[in-house]
């Protein structure tokens, strides 16, 4: 056994297991404490995943699910931003995989019974690796706000699925983010799983730098994974 | 001055076009991993490792995801902070969704990974997601074959010892590969024990 290599889990940031609010919670939620692991070759190695994995569409919503020329209807966005550790260091060749319903508030996904239109057009689907910056860009369409049915009149605030590996099995995140100035997010039980005070860090930021001109409105949102702690980065 | 981390929300229901497409029959997207971790040229000892998820109600549970992430059969992680030589033919990372076996269970063909030299016994690394779950959980599965190596394992010998059995896949007897049975139980009586990794 080594040495603990990443910095803990921030239970400043991160949400319980049980929620009560959000109703699935209560049957799903661990209920004894969790047995601390020492990190050893196990936890600070994780999967390696390179552009080779990729398809050149694969981070373009709006064509990568498109049929016979067609384009998907709805507001086209451009979400982008880095992926740092705690250290601010940026995290290249980090493997990012999303996935959304459509600007009708539909996903694609079998499951999904909601009433309202699939669009030939949308898949909802896409992955994409960081350059050596860190940095990452998706263009899609924004998603809608739909039904569920967590509560009597429960509507999930519009939002984009994200799944995130970074450098170790650690540091692996899936989360969601949302769009700013959303009405929903106060009434939402799974935004408000995050303890106060860590929500605001799961909002884009309108971005008019990276907004296209005459082709689509830019938000940026930074990812942040858990870092190595500061004594082994000086050694 | 530290940034605070992301924090994690849940996989939803409906993440399985996006991260397990062909497993569940969606032909826009490839998949980047599966339950299947190996291909014909992978040297080891190949096994199956199956189960079930299951709730406080012992209802299973159709919707979860399991990643698993393993040595090879001799031990080496393909991680460049495996100094040790490459593994090639062996990623070693397995994904895939408990949605489309009959039985809701997850299954991956794999090899018994080798033990990684450090102390801890063969073992296999693994993450829960699902609806319901904010936050993804850490834990790992042993081999019910390897009895001697984990009495010895720093890690089960930190678990109470009436917990420990939570993390071992249990043999099955019968002809053709073995078969390790592993079911997750997320809240109770059974309940798994989950790692503060």
């Amino acid at each position: 056994m080594t040495e603990a290599a990443y910095t803990p889990r921030d239970w400043q940031t991160q949400p319980a297991y049980l929620t009560p609010e959000y109703k699935s919670t209560v049957l799903r939620s661990p209920s004894k404490p969790l047995i601390p692991l020492p990190q050893s070759l196990s936890e600070i190695t994780g999967p390696v995943f390179g552009h080779e994995t990729l398809n050149p569409l694969d981070n373009d919503l709006t064509k990568n699910g498109a049929k016979n020329g067609g384009e998907p209807l709805g507001e086209r966005i451009i979400v982008t931003g880095r992926v740092l550790d705690e250290n601010e260091r940026p995290q290249p060749n980090t493997l990012i995989e999303i996935w959304q319903c459509n600007a009708a508030g539909r996903y694609m996904h079998a499951a999904d019974q909601h009433d309202a239109p699939l669009d030939p057009n949308f898949f909802g689907g896409g992955r994409c690796v960081t350059d050596e910056n860190g940095v990452y860009k998706f263009t899609t369409v924004k998603p809608a706000a739909y039904p569920w049915g967590n509560h009597a009149n429960a509507w999930r605030p519009a939002h984009i699925h994200f799944s995130l590996f970074g450098p170790s099995f650690v540091t692996r995140l899936v989360t969601q983010s949302y769009f700013p100035g959303d009405p929903l997010l106060e009434l939402d039980p799974i935004y408000n799983a995050t303890p106060d005070g860590a929500r605001e860090l799961l909002i884009k930021k309108f971005s008019l730098d990276a907004t296209e001109e005459g082709f689509a409105l830019g938000y940026e949102f930074d990812f942040v994974l858990r870092g190595l702690k500061a004594t082994l980065m000086e050694s | 001055m530290a940034l605070k981390q992301t924090p994690s929300q849940t996989v939803g229901p409906f993440f399985a076009y996006g991260l397990t497409p062909e497993q569940y029959g969606y032909t826009e997207m490839s998949s980047i991993a599966s339950g299947t971790m190996v291909s014909d040229d992978t040297e080891g000892t190949l096994i199956r490792v199956e189960g079930r998820v299951l709730d406080a109600e012992d209802t299973v549970v159709p919707d979860a995801m399991i990643e698993i992430w393993q040595a090879d059969a001799q031990g080496r992680y393909a991680h460049p902070a495996d100094s040790r030589s490459s593994n090639a033919g062996f990623a070693g990372f397995g994904r895939t969704g408990t949605g489309t076996n009959p039985e809701n269970r997850f299954i991956f063909e794999t090899v018994k990974p080798g033990p990684i030299g450090d102390g801890q016994a063969p073992h296999l690394n693994v993450i829960v997601f699902m609806r319901g779950m904010p936050l993804h959980a850490f834990t790992r599965i042993y081999f019910s074959d390897e009895t001697s190596a984990n009495d010895a394992d720093p890690v089960l010998r930190s678990v109470p010892e009436e917990r420990r059995q939570t993390l071992i896949g249990a043999r099955q007897d019968g002809p053709g590969r073995a078969v390790y049975v592993f079911d997750v139980h997320l809240r109770g009586e059974q309940e798994t024990v989950f790692l503060d990794a």
